[in-house]
Formats: C-alpha cells, structure tokens, sequence
C-alpha cells in the first residue's frame, strides 16, 4: 500500500479522534463520519489486492479481492445510518435546551453540587442533592 | 436442522416488518408473540441438538462450499446463551405490556424489539466476524432507539453518551476486523486461528488488543465502563432490564470467543486485573449510590467482573465456572430491574429518601427483591452461590489467591449494598402515603407480577437442576478449550 494512504489513514484518525473529544455535538457527529471514514480507507488499502475487476468471464490475470470491498460497502451503510441518527439526536438535543454541548456526566454533576453546598454549609441542602432537577445550565 | 439456525434470525427480522405495516398494537403484540415463539422454539431444538446429537450445529447459507459460505454455528455456548436470551426477551415483553408505560404504545416498540431480538440471537450464532460486527450493529441500533424512545431531556442527554461511546466501539471493531483479513485473508472464525497462529507475536498481540477494547466497551468492563450507569437507568425498567440482562453478555460472548477460540493459550495476567478491578469499582460505585436503578446499574459492571475471571484463569473448570454465571447471572439481573419497574410503576420513582416501608404495603413484593437480591450476592441456597463457588474453586486449583480474595470480598460489598436497598425501600414509615383503601402493590399489576415471578422462578430452577445444568456448561467449556472441535465442525469433514 501507498504511502500517501497510510499517511491519509493517519490524518483521518487523528482528526476525528480529535473532533470527537470535543463538547460540540456537531463536531462530535462530523468526527465520527471522519473516523467511519478512516477505518474504511485502512480496510480498504491494508487489505486489498490490485487487479482486474473479478467479473465471472474475463480471465485476464490477478483478480481484486472483492471481500473487502463487500465488507467497506456494508460499513459505509451502517455507518451512514449512525450518523443519521446521531444528528437526530443533536437535533432534539438542541430544540429541548438550546445548546449543543455534551453535559457532564450526573456524578460530576453531584460532586459538583455537593461542594457548592458544603461552602454555604447548609445541611439541609446538602441532603437535597436531587438527581432529577440537574438540568438546568450546568453544561453551559 | 438448517431452517432451526437461521429461524431466530429471520423470524424476529420478518416480524418487525411485517409489524411496521400493521400498526394497532393488539396485531403488534401478537406478531411479536409469534415471531419470538418461532425464536424459542428453534433455540430449544438447537440446545437440544447440540447437547444430544451433534455437538456443534452448522448451517451453511445457500449452500456455497465452506470457505465462501457465509455460516452460522451454534456450539453448546452458543446455543445456551440464544435459548436463554429468547426466554428473556419473552417474559421481559409480557411485563412491558403489563407496564402499560408510553413506550410500548409508541408505533415503533414492537418493530424495534423484534430487531433487538434478531440482532441478539445473529450476534451468538455468527460464524465469521464481519458477520458478528452486522449482528452487534443490528443490535445496538435497535438500544439506541429503544433507550431514547420518550426523547425526553435526560433520556437525550445520556443516549448521547451511549451512541457516541458504542460508535467509537463499533469502529474499533471494525478496524479490528479489517486488520485480521488484512493479515490472514479470512474472517471465518474457524480459519482465522490457524492463520493467527503463523503471524509474529507483535501482530498477534495488537489484534488481540484491539478487539479485547471493543468487546470490552460492550461488556463494561474496566476501565472502560463508565457509560454504562448514567445511560441505563433512563430507560423504562424493561428495557433496562434487558439490556442489563443481554447487550453486555454479548460482550462478554465476544471476549470469550476472542480469548478462546481466536488467541487460545495463555492463562491471561492482564485479564484477570481487569475483572478484579472491574468487580470492585463497579460495587464501590453501587455502594455510593441512593436510587435503585443506578445502583443495579452498577452492579451489571461489578458482575461482569466475576465472568472475566473465569473466562482469565482459563481452564476448563473455570471457564465452566463462567459460563454457569451467565446462565445464573441474565435471569437474577433482569429480575432485579422488573422487581425495580414494579416499584417505580406503583411510586413513581425508587429513590431511597422518597421512598419507604413498601414491606409494609406489600410482604410478597418484598420476598420477591429478596431472592434475586440473595442470589445476586451469592447466598446459600441460591444460584448466585453455587455460580460463584464453582468459580472460586476453579481459582483455588489455579492459586490466584489474590483474586478469589477480591471475589468473595465484592460479594459481601454485594450484599450490603442489596441491604442498602432493603433499608431504603422496604423498611421504615410508608412513602409516598397511599390511600388507605390501596391495600397490596402487586394485585394492582397482574401481568407484571406473573412476568416476575416466571423469571424468579426461573432463577430457582437454575439452582434445583444445577447438576445437570453444570453438566451442559462443562460441556460448553470442553469445546471451548478444544477450539479444534469448533474448526472442525464449521469446515465439515
């Protein structure tokens, strides 16, 4: 394989692992398509065989090995159909509280909240820390 | 026998269609009934087979030679944990219509389910690994859908994580796949092997990895749990029950395949830090917590741990060992989480502080947590005990002292943590106070009651007929130290 694949394997995975350790969901989404789109370029150039096309008839030498191709082909649908859904996540995301930034995650948020009340040193409040009303302004 | 491997596939797969087109849901329930019928019935002539017969069923698809076929096989393991899983799916979809919550009306519930199903059942039969990734896909396309259903804010919130975290999982997969075709030119579990074997160990040992990282997103083990308890507990309880109950076992189904048929050998060091650490950060987790959902939630990650063990010693006895745990552990889970959907239907949440003295309203609801409670931490006479001792024996005959220490101290974190519950939920004054005429929980919630008890009662039958059952995981366990019997089998004599 070429050196301007791997060399383009490289790039691909490192821009989207880069754009997926991002808060923005539409940077999220768009490092996932590239990272899809990484790991199908290195099935692609590590595993195929050059040739003629392998069409049942023409037996003029070295085939291409249509097994990769076959599996790239299924990995492109399936990897085009989680995109779709990630942005309709994102989407609803969005219409529900207006940014889309990935939150914390609820223990964070816990932790976070149960400092805040140990400084105001309200022990009422402390034992209040609810799960269910975290929803409020803390990704912003 | 060949139309027996292919039905729990296609006949779920067929049933989503055809319920897509009809939307009343009295047709949807009886189309998923049968659909799920036809599963069950062809996972018990295959479990059948397979422990008579045959001991490996083979299926070939349009009848191409072995080495172009794409093949479906179900060895004991295999056919075990497909029978158990299609059982679960049945009771689980009993007690979501008894639930009557909002999802099961949506359009779309049944279609998906059936899905699910298929994904599952297509994830333990596949014999080549793209087909596995397919299968996995199939599955966790239908969890998305199913987790974020009511596409409220916090259901929204925590499918985000879980999408993302299982997409960079399906891609290491994938790459994983891609690079063993790249380096032996078959995905054929039962030609990959012998192939594996030629390559340099440096090779090996990445492919290894890589495909270690993604079965272990899936199956949550440590370090790379930490999705699993802000996701789950959104859902509604029956979809977390089978989540709980399966999508990590599918997990754990790839790690033993990896470990066993595709880099035998080795007794593995690194695993078996993984599953002492798995089991201890997931209880300490539990322990932390003050709802029930997350903290079973918790406990699905803590559990885990006690099958990479087995699957990390690996000798025959230990791997024995582990595959029992799986047959003790999806039923006692899942009951666990339908006990909890009881709960959250009847109060509205199962928050410690919210919520008391329900063994007070309801003694048989509360004899209902106790015994997968008992179970789960792994008390005479229970299936959880005879599940883990067995797999601390195995680790006795191996000396891993260290191990075993950690197994049996995170057994009585377990336990404690089941007390937590107890203390919180079923003790002290009535919470919510409920009209004095509401006497009884569980009369109000025929279906789910039934539903529960079935699977509880199942739970019991796993420890009344442990002998032959521990037979049959002996079984599956000489098959897979023996991976020639597999190889064997797949390219036919």
């Amino acid at each position: 394989m070429s050196f301007a694949l791997v060399f383009l394997i490289g790039v691909l995975f490192s821009v989207g692992t880069y754009l997926l350790l991002q808060r923005s969901l539409t940077r999220i989404v768009l490092g996932v398509g590239i990272l899809a789109n990484g790991v199908n370029v290195l099935i692609l150039a590590s595993s195929a065989r050059q040739g003629t096309p392998p069409i049942l008839g023409k037996d003029d030498g070295p085939f291409t090995d249509p097994v990769p191709q076959a599996l790239v082909l299924t990995a492109i649908v399936i990897g085009f159909a989680l995109t779709a859904f990630l942005v309709a996540l994102a989407w609803r995301s969005w219409t529900i509280d207006g940014y889309d930034l990935v939150e914390d995650d609820i223990e964070d948020r816990l932790i976070a909240r149960r400092l805040e009340t140990d400084h105001l040193g309200d022990v009422r409040d402390r034992e209040d820390v609810d799960l269910n009303d975290d929803t409020e302004g803390d990704g912003a | 026998m060949n139309a027996a491997l292919a039905l729990p596939i296609l006949a779920p797969l067929l049933g989503a269609a055809i319920s897509v087109v009809f939307r009343q849901l009295i047709l949807q329930r009886l189309v998923s009934f049968i659909a799920l019928s036809v599963s069950l019935v062809s996972a018990i002539i295959i479990t059948v087979d397979v422990s008579r017969d045959t001991d490996i069923a083979v299926t070939r698809l349009g009848g191409w030679p072995a080495n172009i076929a794409i093949t479906l096989v179900a060895d004991r393991l295999a056919a075990m944990m497909l029978l158990i899983s299609v059982l679960l799916l049945v009771i689980v979809l009993v007690f979501a219509i008894g639930q009557r919550a909002v999802d099961e009306h949506s359009a779309i519930y049944h279609p998906i389910y059936l899905i699910l199903a298929a994904g599952i059942s297509q994830a333990f039969l596949a014999g080549d690994l793209f087909n596995l990734f397919v299968a996995i896909e199939l599955m966790l396309m239908a969890s998305y859908v199913l987790l974020t259903l009511d596409g409220t804010d916090k259901q929204i919130q925590s499918g985000i994580t879980y999408v993302v975290l299982n997409i960079v999982k399906s891609l290491f997969l994938l790459a994983a796949v891609g690079l063993i075709f790249a380096a032996t030119g078959t995905i054929n579990m039962a030609e990959v092997p012998e192939r594996l074997a030629g390559l340099p160990d440096g090779v090996r040992l990445g492919l290894n990895l890589l495909l270690l990282i993604a079965f272990g997103i899936k199956a949550a083990v440590f370090p790379l749990y930490f999705w699993l308890p802000d996701s789950y507990p959104t859902a509604p309880s029956s979809v977390t029950a089978v989540f709980a109950g399966l999508l990590t076992k599918v997990g754990v189904y790839g790690i033993i395949r990896t470990e066993t048929l595709l880099f035998p050998g080795n007794q593995s060091q690194l695993l078996i830090w993984i599953a002492g650490f798995t089991m201890v950060v997931g209880v300490i987790g539990a322990l932390a917590q003050s709802q029930m959902k997350r903290l079973l939630s918790f406990h699905i990650v803590s559990q885990i741990g006690y099958i990479v063990m087995g699957v990390a010693i690996g000798t025959k006895a230990a791997l024995a060992a582990a595959v029992f745990y799986i047959l003790h552990q999806i039923p006692v889970k899942a009951s666990l989480f339908l006990v909890e959907g009881i709960i959250e239907r009847d109060t509205g949440e199962t928050k410690f502080d919210r919520v008391g003295g329900l063994a007070h309203r309801s003694g048989y609801l509360a004899l209902l947590f106790m015994i997968p409670a008992f179970s789960l931490a792994g008390l005479p006479p229970f299936s959880g005990f005879l599940a883990k001792y067995s797999l601390v024996r195995s680790g006795f005959d191996q000396g891993q002292w260290v191990i075993i220490g950690i197994a049996i101290a995170v057994s009585l974190m377990t336990l404690i943590s089941m007390t937590k519950i107890w203390i919180g939920l079923f003790w002290g004054e009535v919470m919510p106070v409920v009209p004095t005429g509401r006497v009884g929980i569980l009369r109000h919630y025929r279906l789910m009651t039934i539903s529960t008890v079935t699977l509880i009662l199942g739970t019991l039958a796993i420890a009344a007929f442990a002998g032959p059952l521990y037979e049959f995981c002996v079984g599956a366990a000489e098959q897979l130290v023996n991976p020639m019997m597999y190889i064997q089998a797949v390219r036919g004599s």
